[in-house]
C-alpha cells in the first residue's frame, strides 16, 4: 500500500503539500502517483519568480509510460525549484515525500490550504 | 457498456508475482512488475520472462496450405522448409497492412501463423473470405495456445535446464516441437521481439502456469525476472522491430515501414503486389524513420515533426531507451524529409531537434 504521511495536505491530483514555519510550503507527489506513473525520466519545474493560480498547471513529470501535468494545489508564486531532479529524476520514484521535493512556494493565499484534504481524505480517494 | 477483458492461463501468477495488469488490445496484462527499465535492462544482461499469451493463433492446414498463403502474405512460404519460421506481412489490395505474423511450417501441408492480439479475430476472418476453392483450413486455435517470451543473453542456459530439447541445433527463426518442463507438445522456436537472443515458446494453455514457474525457478540465480509489455515496447523500439497500429497500420504500408525485404515481388501475384510495387518503384509519401532525441521529453505518438516551421510528420512510437539513456522513437515523415538534418519535434510546446537514425538503436 502507498504512504500518505499524515502531516502533509494533498489533493485529488496526488500533489503533496507541506506547509513550513516561515510561511511558505512544499509541493511534490505522493507515493501513489509515483508508483502509478514508473520510472520516472524527467521533470519539467517552473521558473523562480513564476506563479500560479491554485489548480493550474506547474510543470509536467514524464515517466517511460506517460507524461502528467503537474497541478499548483494553492495560489502561490515559486520561491524554488528542485533543480537536483534534473539529473536524478528516478528519486521521484524513491523519495516522494522526500528528497524528490519538486517546488516551494510563497502562499498567495493561506486560507486555500485548509481547503485541501488532509491524510485521511487523501487514503479515502485511493 | 463495460468492456469484458480476456486474461491469459497466467493471470494469478501475474498478480501473485506483483504484475500491475492494464487493458491492452483487449486483454488484462502486466504493464510491469518491479520496473520497465529494470525489466528492460534484465533482458539487455541477464533474461526476462514475459506472457505474451495475448497473442493469437491459428493453424493453416491443407493441400492447398502453403499456395495459399504464397497469394495472401507479401513474403513467400511455400519455400519455407519444416521446422523453420519467417516474418511476413498481410496486405490489403491498397498496400495496407492487415497484420504483421510470423508463420511456421509444420510439414508440406501445414502452418501455424502467430498473429497480434488485436488483430487476431480480424486475420482469421480474413483469411477464410480469401480460401475461394483452394483445398485449405483456417483453423482458429487462439485459446488452445499459451506464449512465453524467455529473451536475454542467458535465455538460452535457463531454458536447457528446463529442457532437454537441443536447443543449440535450433537456428535463429528455426524451432523444435517438444517437452518443456514435464509439458508436451511445445513450440520452441529461436525468435523473439526484443533484440536481444532468445526464444519464445508456444504451449498447450493447460500447461502455461507450471512452464512459467519452472522457467522462473530455473532462472532467478541466473537474474531472470519476469518482464511486461512496458519493458517489451521499450526493447523493441531499440532494436527497431515495428509494433502494429505504429510502425505498420492499414495506412502504413510495408514499404513505407522499411519492411520491403519482407515483400516478394518475384511472387507473380499476391493480395496487395500492384500497389506495393508502385510505392516501391515510384517511392512512398511518407516513410517511417528511426529517432533519438537529446533531452529527457520523451516524443510521444501523435507528436508533431516540423521542417521549419512546416508540419511534415507525426510521431508513431516513442519511448525512453534505457540502453541509450535517452528519447527514441519513430515517425512517419513525408518524402523529401527523411534524411532531414533539420527536423524538429513539438513536445507540448516545445520544439526539440530530431536525429534521425538509420540503424537501430540496438542489434
Amino acid at each position: 500500500m502507498s504512504q500518505v504521511p499524515a502531516h502533509l495536505r494533498y489533493t485529488k491530483e496526488h500533489e503533496w503539500i507541506r506547509l513550513e514555519a516561515d510561511g511558505t510550503a512544499t509541493i511534490g507527489i505522493t507515493d501513489h502517483a509515483q508508483a502509478a506513473l514508473g520510472d520516472v525520466t524527467f521533470v519539467d519545474l517552473p521558473k523562480v519568480g513564476k506563479s500560479f493560480a491554485a489548480g493550474e498547471v506547474f510543470g509536467t513529470v514524464e515517466s517511460v509510460k506517460a507524461a502528467s501535468d503537474l497541478y499548483s494545489p494553492v495560489s502561490a508564486e515559486i520561491v524554488e525549484a528542485n533543480t537536483g531532479l534534473n539529473d536524478t529524476p528516478d528519486l521521484v520514484n524513491r523519495e516522494p515525500y522526500g528528497g524528490a521535493w519538486m517546488i516551494r512556494v510563497k502562499l498567495k493565499n493561506p486560507a486555500e490550504a485548509a481547503q485541501l484534504l488532509d491524510a485521511a481524505a487523501y487514503s479515502a480517494t485511493l | 457498456m463495460s468492456e469484458t477483458l480476456a486474461r491469459t492461463p497466467l493471470y494469478d501468477l501475474h498478480a501473485e508475482l506483483g504484475g500491475r495488469l492494464v487493458p491492452f488490445a483487449g486483454w488484462e496484462m502486466p504493464v510491469q512488475y518491479t520496473g520497465i527499465i529494470e525489466e528492460h535492462m534484465a533482458v539487455r544482461k541477464t533474461a526476462g520472462l514475459f506472457d505474451v499469451s495475448h497473442m493469437g493463433e491459428a493453424r493453416i492446414r491443407g493441400r492447398d496450405a502453403a499456395a495459399f498463403l504464397d497469394r495472401i502474405m507479401t513474403n513467400e512460404l511455400s519455400t519455407l522448409k519444416p521446422g523453420a519460421a519467417r516474418y511476413t506481412l498481410m496486405c490489403q489490395p491498397d498496400g495496407g497492412c492487415v497484420d504483421d505474423l510470423i508463420i511456421y511450417r509444420f510439414s508440406e501441408t501445414e502452418f501455424l501463423i502467430c498473429l497480434n492480439a488485436s488483430n487476431a479475430q480480424k486475420d482469421i476472418a480474413w483469411m477464410r473470405t480469401l480460401i475461394g476453392t483452394a483445398k485449405v483450413e483456417v483453423i482458429d486455435e487462439c485459446v488452445a495456445w499459451a506464449q512465453l517470451a524467455i529473451q536475454g543473453p542467458l535465455a538460452e542456459q535457463v531454458l536447457a535446464l528446463t529442457t532437454s530439447l537441443p536447443l543449440a541445433s535450433i537456428r535463429r527463426f528455426g524451432f523444435l516441437v517438444g517437452e518443456v518442463a514435464g509439458a508436451s507438445g511445445c513450440v520452441v522456436s529461436r525468435t523473439g521481439y526484443t533484440g536481444s537472443a532468445g526464444f519464445e515458446i508456444y504451449l498447450p494453455a493447460a500447461s502455461a502456469t507450471q512452464v512459467a514457474r519452472a522457467l522462473l525457478a530455473a532462472g532467478k540465480p541466473l537474474g531472470l525476472i519476469p518482464a511486461g509489455l512496458g519493458a517489451r515496447d521499450s526493447l523493441r523500439l531499440e532494436a527497431g522491430y515495428p509494433l502494429y497500429g505504429h510502425e505498420i497500420s492499414e495506412r502504413i504500408s510495408p514499404i513505407q515501414a522499411g519492411l520491403g525485404w519482407t515483400v516478394k515481388f518475384t511472387k507473380a501475384q499476391f493480395i496487395g503486389r500492384e500497389a506495393l510495387r508502385r510505392q516501391a518503384e515510384g517511392g512512398p509519401p511518407s516513410s517511417v524513420v528511426m529517432f533519438s532525441l537529446d533531452d529527457r521529453r520523451i516524443a510521444r505518438q501523435g507528436a508533431i515533426v516540423f521542417a521549419g516551421d512546416t508540419a511534415v510528420g507525426e510521431v508513431l512510437s516513442g519511448t525512453l531507451s534505457p540502453v541509450l539513456n535517452k528519447p527514441i522513437g519513430t515517425a512517419l515523415v513525408a518524402a523529401g524529409f527523411t534524411g532531414s538534418s533539420e527536423l524538429t519535434v513539438d513536445i507540448r510546446g516545445t520544439r526539440l531537434p530530431l536525429h534521425i537514425s538509420v540503424e537501430p538503436f540496438v542489434k
